[in-house]
């Protein structure tokens, strides 16, 4: 592992953190949510992130709650009790599980997805405006521009795969970009890549064509 | 000479009493300090499993008494005013109360599990927007959790609370600020490496959880 990957690697790990912490913007939330649901790995160490709040609260002082508090809990409850009565949910199958169906509806055929170009599509996802989310779909052996990052990017495979001069990312893996990563990912031959995208800044693409495009595109 | 013994005699009965009381109560302290001790192992997860499966009000109530104040404390140092910090507390509780059911002993101290509950509430409260949650997964029907597992996963949480606190200062700070909420997540990107070994032991006994419940 080079040292790019091994500061890729923290950057990862801090965003896992900001999650369990509830610092992310809705965006970046979105596409952790979205590989905790997928990867037994990440769920372990999200897991393990939030155990560091359970500690503290543990820990923490005490400031006192109000004389009537836990009655008027208890009158919430009673209030409450025929709006709820959520199951466990079902484990999902399909590409997209429960977090980001909620932004995408139930499946791909779902999804309005806008051309950019060489049978590239995305679709824009609606999220607060500190980050943006988007799906792409990269047809089987096609390459993105090559660009660089402003901000912070996060790449989450849902379907297929990819690779770039960082390695080989597939379904579940999550590509971490900053202003350090030049790069031009190429989905795999196998078939086609979808992937969830959450970016707290508008890329920068070396050629100028990409870069002309960019403001129509919302890339 | 009577009137000396009756004069003694009272005050050895006071030492004697004082003696015997202080006996009890010693005894009395060690019970309380016993009660406590099972107490930090799992009681707390118990309560709140009492409360899944029977509704029960009083092992709520335990909660509320213990973690209320805690939340309430936790919310504050990341800048709520109290009457909003109270609030939240409140809905916290209900929803300690709603989801009681999903929670899983054997991945989650009960203290981690309502942070998280308190920190869905803090979001949801603060900004009005919405905040994409994991699929919640499905935990077995087993009626007892096997108390060894929840002992495990709480001491880990301790273990991991001890690290952080004696981190270097610097670092120790920037998590604190994280998890109370008082700071941005380009502060955190920008952060070059958080040493918590601790960690590590964490996620792999989470991960084998998880590999267990799935089965």
């Amino acid at each position: 592992m080079n040292t790019h990957m091994t500061i890729k690697h923290h950057l990862n790990e801090q965003l896992l953190m900001g999650y369990a912490a509830g610092i992310l913007p809705e965006a970046f939330s979105l596409v952790i949510a979205t590989q905790v649901s997928i990867s037994d790995e990440a769920r372990a160490r999200l897991e393990s992130y939030e155990a560091i709040g359970g500690g503290m609260l543990e820990d923490s002082d005490t400031e006192e709650m109000s004389p009537n508090a836990l009655d008027s809990v208890f009158k919430k409850i009673e209030k409450s009790k025929s709006t709820v009565k959520t199951k466990a949910p079902e484990m999902v199958e399909g590409i997209f599980p429960e977090p980001l169906k909620k932004y995408t509806g139930d499946e791909l055929n779902s999804i309005k997805w806008k051309n950019i170009g060489r049978g590239v599509k995305q679709s824009i996802l609606k999220t607060d405006k500190n980050a943006s989310a988007r799906l792409l779909y990269i047809p089987a052996g096609t390459a993105m521009p090559n660009h660089s990052h402003n901000g912070l990017e996060m790449t989450l495979v849902l379907e297929g795969s990819f690779y770039d001069k960082d390695g080989y990312f597939k379904r579940g893996d999550i590509e971490i970009g900053d202003q350090e990563l030049h790069h031009k990912p190429t989905a795999s031959d196998e078939g086609p890549c979808i992937c969830l995208i959450a970016s707290d800044a508008p890329l920068k693409f070396k050629s100028i064509l990409p870069r002309i495009l960019q403001p129509f595109f919302k890339i | 000479m009577l009137d000396l013994l009756d004069n003694i005699n009272p005050d050895v009965e006071v030492l004697e009493r004082s003696f015997k009381l202080s006996a009890i109560s010693n005894r009395m302290l060690s019970q309380v300090l016993e009660n406590n001790n099972n107490k930090s192992k799992d009681y707390w997860a118990r309560c709140i499993v009492a409360v899944a499966g029977k509704s029960d009000k009083e092992a709520f109530s335990n909660l509320f008494t213990h973690f209320a104040p805690r939340i309430k404390s936790f919310l504050m140092k990341g800048g709520a005013d109290a009457i909003i910090a109270e609030e939240c507390v409140q809905e916290t509780m209900v929803a300690v109360w709603n989801k009681a059911h999903l929670f899983d002993p054997t991945r989650a101290a009960a203290s981690t599990w309502i942070f998280t509950i308190a920190r869905n509430k803090r979001i949801d409260t603060a900004r009005r927007n919405n905040r994409p949650e994991p699929d919640v997964l499905p935990w077995g029907n087993e009626t007892e959790p096997d108390a060894s597992e929840i002992i495990s996963i709480q001491e880990e949480t301790t273990l991991l609370a001890q690290a952080v606190k004696e981190l270097p200062e610097k670092q120790r700070i920037i998590v604190e600020r994280a998890f109370y909420n008082d700071l941005s997540h380009q502060e955190i990107a920008n952060e070059t490496g958080l040493p918590l070994g601790t960690i590590k032991s964490r996620i792999r006994l989470a991960l084998q959880r998880l590999r267990h419940n799935m089965k």
